[in-house]
């Protein structure tokens, strides 16, 4: 604080802070603060309980599969789209970007709907899937899709700018070195992005758990079987179960908490490996 | 020996190279020399595989390679911005061509370090096997490149523009190592350059390029001493071009005779500093005007203007500038040892 040019006047920083911290506690604190204390509101063993019935246990499992086959497969699908992109030239590149960030602009309830009408009984391949008695919509597999729909550009988004920073030369000199594609893929562009693909990883996974809109459509919200942890909050907030809705809700709040401190940890330590992409 | 016949690369609309052909021998040191967007690079990098010609061929101690990939051409590239390995140690860099070998070509491990301390120390970087390439400066970045092209034994060392990040000093040291380092292991190599200090001091044999073409192709003391072309001219050390007449077989610059045209018209001549020498003024040879006279250490810059308007820039050395008490406004004698003349317009 040694340079007087960008130094403002005592007054105007501290209203400055306070206009800044103010908001960070309405939007952020007050709301986080709120879930912990509705969902404690009984107490330790009221919370405890409401975790531990069948539904609530069947939800959090669920949400889970659910992050387990969707982020490992945009983990794919984004590592092999940005390699794509970054490192070849081809056709239609622009389309492909712009068909990636598609999701971000799409209301995730029609991302829901999409599938609806692909797969519903009355869908396009509905009667296919009927006569192999195979169910899409209101079963886990519609969920997966929706959510990997939903989470489809996190990882790509994160590394297509990083890896087309870091440019070709690379891989270039180890194709002189004598390595093959595969190879080259392997030993010189990965180790180069891991960082930023472990944040892609982070971002994609929060959003796999949190999802609401795109899964509440093609889940059929049947209890038990096909509710997800932010589809059995609502529900339980909708039969005024405050304790269980909430004790619900911070799990998936703890979530965020965790996501956040180990993408700041992430940006902390390894700064001039994440690109300054707009997260 | 490397041949390549014809070969075009367009870009789009640009014609990078256009119909060129080379032949380069066994163990010599080449520089592909030309400004920027003259097609060097690209020839380099179609000589690499790292770019496929639209038409024409390459071949490789005989072999036609035109189609072949990189990895399949044992050549080691040195990249201009190093393109070193960001995440692996200086040892292990060195290590990768050797350590992505398959089967029975792979070398132990043993075999490998040991070929990676010989390479530490012949780029003289012995001490620092561990560290990474962010850790080291541009000059020794470089020089582990080197080693690492050098691990795999290419048949071509290919560089492109190898010393273009240094700083002067750094430059100067490492193209005069490179020399030694050529001379010693009798690679064929191939480096692009635009600056034409560097391919004069280093290279065996140099090739100027403009527009994807090649211009000339010689030593370097062919190159500089009598220049095929007036691009050449131009792009090969400072020179005079003066526009002169010729007329009856006598080429004249502003009343100065400067030589023999065999083809009559109005054209440019060329004229190195060096070979203009500035005399005491005598009534038997043409006049000039001195019009400034620049001390730069050693060697003496000076301006001459003819009668007609014309300026001619003289170098001379000290000797010669006491000698004559070279000064502002003095009136002397011009006397022109070598000059080329190219007949035409536009030139």
């Amino acid at each position: 604080m040694s340079n007087h040019a960008i130094r403002e006047p005592v007054a105007v920083r501290w209203t400055l802070t306070a206009v800044a911290l103010g908001f960070l506690a309405l939007f952020l604190a007050l709301p986080l603060a709120a879930v912990l204390t509705e969902a404690f509101a009984k107490g330790w063993g009221a919370y405890l309980r409401a975790l531990a019935t069948d539904v609530t246990l069947s939800s959090i499992r669920l949400t889970l599969i659910v992050a387990a086959i969707s982020v490992p497969l945009n983990v794919v699908f984004g590592l092999t789209a940005s390699w794509a992109i970054a490192k070849f030239d081809f056709r239609g590149k622009s389309l492909l970007i712009s068909l990636i960030e598609l999701p971000f602009s799409v209301s995730p309830v029609i991302s829901g709907l999409i599938y609806v009408l692909l797969f519903g009984l009355q869908g396009l391949l509905g009667p296919f899937l009927a006569a192999h008695d195979f169910r899409v919509i209101f079963a886990v597999p519609g969920i997966v899709l929706a959510t990997i729909f939903v989470t489809f550009p996190f990882v790509a988004r994160e590394l297509i700018p990083l890896m087309e920073e870091q440019g070709r030369e690379e891989e270039e000199a180890a194709l002189t070195l004598g390595a093959s594609g595969l190879r080259t893929f392997w030993l010189v562009t990965l180790p180069n992005v891991r960082w930023g693909l472990l944040y892609g990883v982070l971002l994609c996974n929060a959003r796999a758990m949190g999802e609401f809109g795109a899964v509440s459509v093609v889940s059929g919200h049947i209890r038990g079987l096909t509710n997800t942890m932010p589809l059995h909050v609502e529900i339980l907030y909708n039969e005024y179960d405050f304790v269980g809705a909430f004790a619900v809700a911070s799990l998936l709040a703890l979530l965020a908490v965790v996501t956040l401190a180990a993408k700041t940890a992430l940006e902390w330590w390894h700064r001039d490996e994440l690109t300054a992409t707009s997260h | 020996m490397i041949e390549v016949e014809a070969v075009s690369k367009h870009f789009g609309d640009f014609a990078a190279l256009d119909r060129v052909s080379l032949c380069i021998d066994q163990g010599k040191l080449v520089a592909l020399l030309g400004p920027s967007g003259s097609g060097k690079t690209t020839l380099l990098r179609i000589l690499a595989g790292l770019e496929q010609p639209d038409s024409g061929r390459v071949r490789l101690g005989g072999v036609d390679a035109t189609g072949l990939g990189t990895r399949d051409r044992r050549v080691g590239f040195v990249f201009q911005h190093y393109a070193l390995f960001r995440h692996m140690s200086v040892a292990e860099n060195i290590a990768f061509g050797l350590k992505v070998r398959k089967g029975p070509q792979r070398p132990g491990n043993a075999e490998i370090e040991a070929k990676v301390h010989t390479l530490l120390n012949l780029v003289q970087l012995g001490g620092l096997a561990g560290r990474y390439p962010s850790q080291l400066s541009g000059g020794q970045r470089q020089r582990v490149a080197l080693a690492r092209a050098l691990a795999v034994e290419p048949r071509l060392l290919l560089l492109d523009e190898p010393f273009g990040a240094l700083d002067a000093q750094v430059r100067k040291d490492l193209r005069r190592w490179l020399r030694r380092l050529h001379d010693e292991m009798g690679l064929t190599g191939v480096f692009v350059t635009h600056d034409q200090e560097e391919a004069l001091e280093v290279a065996d044999e140099v090739v100027v390029m403009n527009k994807g073409r090649i211009e000339q192709i010689g030593t370097p003391s062919e190159i500089y001493d009598s220049p095929a072309t007036p691009f050449v001219y131009r792009f090969l050390g400072n020179v005079n071009a003066v526009p002169c007449a010729v007329s009856g077989g006598s080429a004249q610059v502003g009343g100065l005779h400067i030589g023999g045209g065999s083809v009559d018209g109005v054209g440019t001549a060329f004229v190195r500093p060096h070979d203009v020498e500035i005399l005491e003024l005598s009534p038997d040879l043409p006049q000039a005007v001195i019009r400034l006279v620049t001390v730069m250490g050693p060697l003496v810059r000076a301006e001459a203007v003819l009668p007609d308007g014309t300026v001619l820039e003289a170098e001379l050395t000290r000797d010669q500038k006491d000698k004559l008490d070279l000064r502002r406004g003095q009136e002397v004698s011009l006397f022109l040892r070598k000059a080329k003349i190219f007949v035409g317009t536009g030139i």
